[in-house]
């Protein structure tokens, strides 16, 4: 066990080294000057040539990347191009509200989540059930940013509930964590559907049953707690989901994350804050996976003793 | 059930499709043209009525007009970025599949890589910075999407490539360029059917998303998810402007999804009853 961990670090080490070159390359690559961006329409080629110098840009790629990877390794992203701050400092003062907001998101996500497979499996095969698979797949397949709309539209517009932007009260977690939680619900939902089936088949349920306990005991006493193993494993996967899509939910909700300023930063062509925002979601996607990959063994022994 | 919702999804998608090649034959208006009554005496856009059955958007063109031309765009970015997606997954997974060893172990630690890409991020970024045309979001949304399909088939080419009948093949002297092509790639099929179906689901919703942000498809060529941009500043006293255009990006997408759903149930027989 030891071992396979220390090769999945490894292996997530390299592929943020890949991640890291890869995105550079691209960005770099780009038909955008940075120079001409920061000297402004009317600079004469003499200053974007002194602006181009100072940034290091007239260097080759490689020897580029090479020194934005010495600087990385020493905590060090970089500069703003036009906000003339460190690129760390900036991304550390928007990481707080793109991680609490993480965290209400995923938590709506699997209170509502979790219910609609729950019930669902409990009435399998009923109305209810087909209703709310056929939801799960209508949330599926809804973009972020309609579902952001119509959530604005009926709690803060029509009903007038909570306010329409936002941030720093607990009442503005309630609607960006909602839109976040109904898209997300349908995959746990799902999951949780198929798994409590499959736990309920099992013989312990029906000994359970057979020593008569009610409906509602043998789902929340025995059931619940296997059928929720597979779901620890998603929420590892959900991390990554929820990086993915930050920069659509922090622009709508006009959320102060590290998403919005992301989307500020590719208005403006501003590349080192793109490249260090890109690492920084990069880095939580892979630790996500690596947690999803980890996790089942140490909660599901019957995993642990197949090794 | 499936096969109803399946059947429901197919005719909204051929009817998606019809109105995209007939838009001109059926569409009420010119898209792009800006009536003189298509706006209030305010200047605000016009409510569903006769004349503009669905209203009238920010400029007072014709909203049904610009949502049937605005099919077009979905499904030509669909199709072109779904294509290349499919074409370029299957060729590597394939390949790795078939090869192993080191140059396929290569590859798949390269989608190891790929997966752990800020996706949306990397798209945005990408089309926000060469100026946005229908072809760069296509291959934009291909260049994120093709790494999902390699995968799948990765891991079906190693276990198909192991059946007897292969290495029976290739016993009889069969070359390596004719196994794959007739003797593996044929039962791949089915799945590059599947994730053809669901991946083009994941590119309308793209292709919205990125248009929405300003920059995917630019105004004035009319796509579903730019609509939206372009009225959004509207939503509250026009809510029609996003929300039909909304429901058609949700209804075409949930109709890619439940069809490519019900495909699968119907091609792998150990998935059937299951649920």
């Amino acid at each position: 066990m030891a071992r396979y961990i220390l090769n999945r670090l490894t292996q997530t080490f390299f592929i943020l080294i890949g991640v890291s070159f890869i995105t550079f390359m691209l960005l770099y690559i780009l038909p955008a000057d940075p120079a001409v961006q920061i000297a402004g329409r009317s600079a004469t080629p003499d200053t974007v040539e002194s602006i181009r110098r100072e940034l290091g840009l007239d260097k080759p790629l490689f020897v580029q990347y090479f020194n934005y990877m010495i600087n990385l390794l020493q905590g060090d992203l970089g500069r703003s191009y036009l906000q003339k701050s460190e690129v760390g400092t900036l991304i550390l003062s928007r990481l707080g509200p793109t991680i609490s907001l993480m965290f209400f998101a995923i938590l709506a996500e699997l209170i509502l989540g979790l219910f609609a497979g729950v019930v669902a499996a409990i009435y399998r095969g009923k109305k209810l059930d087909k209703g709310l698979m056929i939801g799960s797949f209508v949330t599926v397949s809804a973009p972020q940013f309609i579902v952001s709309i119509l959530v604005l539209y009926v709690f803060a517009v029509k009903l007038g509930w909570f306010p329409i932007g936002g941030y720093g009260k607990p009442i503005h977690y309630v609607l960006p964590a909602l839109t976040l939680g109904i898209l997300g619900s349908g995959w746990y939902s799902r999951v949780m559907r198929s798994s409590m089936l499959d736990v309920l088949r099992q013989d312990y349920i029906r000994t359970a049953r057979a020593k008569g306990a009610s409906q509602k005991r043998v789902i929340i006493r025995h059931a619940l707690k296997n059928a929720i193993l597979p779901i620890v494993a998603m929420i590892g996967l959900d991390i990554g989901i929820f990086m993915g899509g930050i920069v659509v939910v922090e622009s709508v909700f006009g959320w102060p994350g590290i998403g919005q300023l992301a989307w500020q930063a590719i208005q403006r062509v501003d590349i080192p804050i793109i490249m260090g925002v890109t690492l920084v979601s990069a880095v939580f996607i892979v630790l996500g996976n690596l947690f999803a990959d980890l996790v089942s063994p140490f909660i599901d022994p019957r995993i642990r003793l197949k090794k | 059930m499936k096969r109803k919702s399946a059947l429901l999804s197919l005719l909204f998608i051929a009817l998606i499709i019809l109105s995209a090649i007939f838009a001109p034959l059926i569409s009420p208006f010119n898209p792009s043209e800006q009536f003189k009554d298509g706006l209030t005496l305010q200047g605000a856009p016009i409510a569903p009525s006769g004349k503009y059955l669905l209203g009238t958007d920010l400029l007072g063109r014709d909203l049904l007009s610009r949502l049937i031309y605005g099919a077009r765009t979905s499904l030509i970015v669909g199709i072109i970025a779904n294509g290349v997606a499919v074409i370029v997954g299957t060729t590597i997974g394939l390949l790795a599949g078939f090869l192993r060893g080191r140059l396929g172990n290569l590859i798949m630690r390269f989608t190891d890589l790929m997966m752990a890409f800020p996706a949306l991020l990397l798209a945005i970024t990408l089309s926000a910075i060469f100026s946005p045309s229908l072809l760069i979001v296509a291959l934009v949304i291909s260049m994120v999407n093709w790494v999902q399909i390699a995968r799948v088939i990765y891991t079906q080419t190693i276990s198909i490539a192991e059946r007897e009948y292969v290495l029976a093949t290739k016993g009889l002297g069969a070359t390596n360029n004719r196994v794959i092509t007739r003797h593996i790639l044929p039962h791949l099929l089915p799945t590059v059917l599947v994730y053809t179906t669901l991946g083009i689901a994941t590119t309308v919703l793209l292709e919205a998303t990125l248009s929405f942000l300003g920059v995917g498809v630019r105004p004035p060529t009319p796509s579903w998810g730019n609509i939206i941009f372009e009225n959004q500043t509207y939503f509250i006293t026009a809510p029609w402007l996003v929300f039909i255009p909304g429901l058609a990006i949700v209804l075409l997408a949930l109709s890619f999804n439940l069809l490519g759903d019900a495909l699968r149930d119907e091609l792998d027989p150990t998935q059937r009853g299951l649920s």
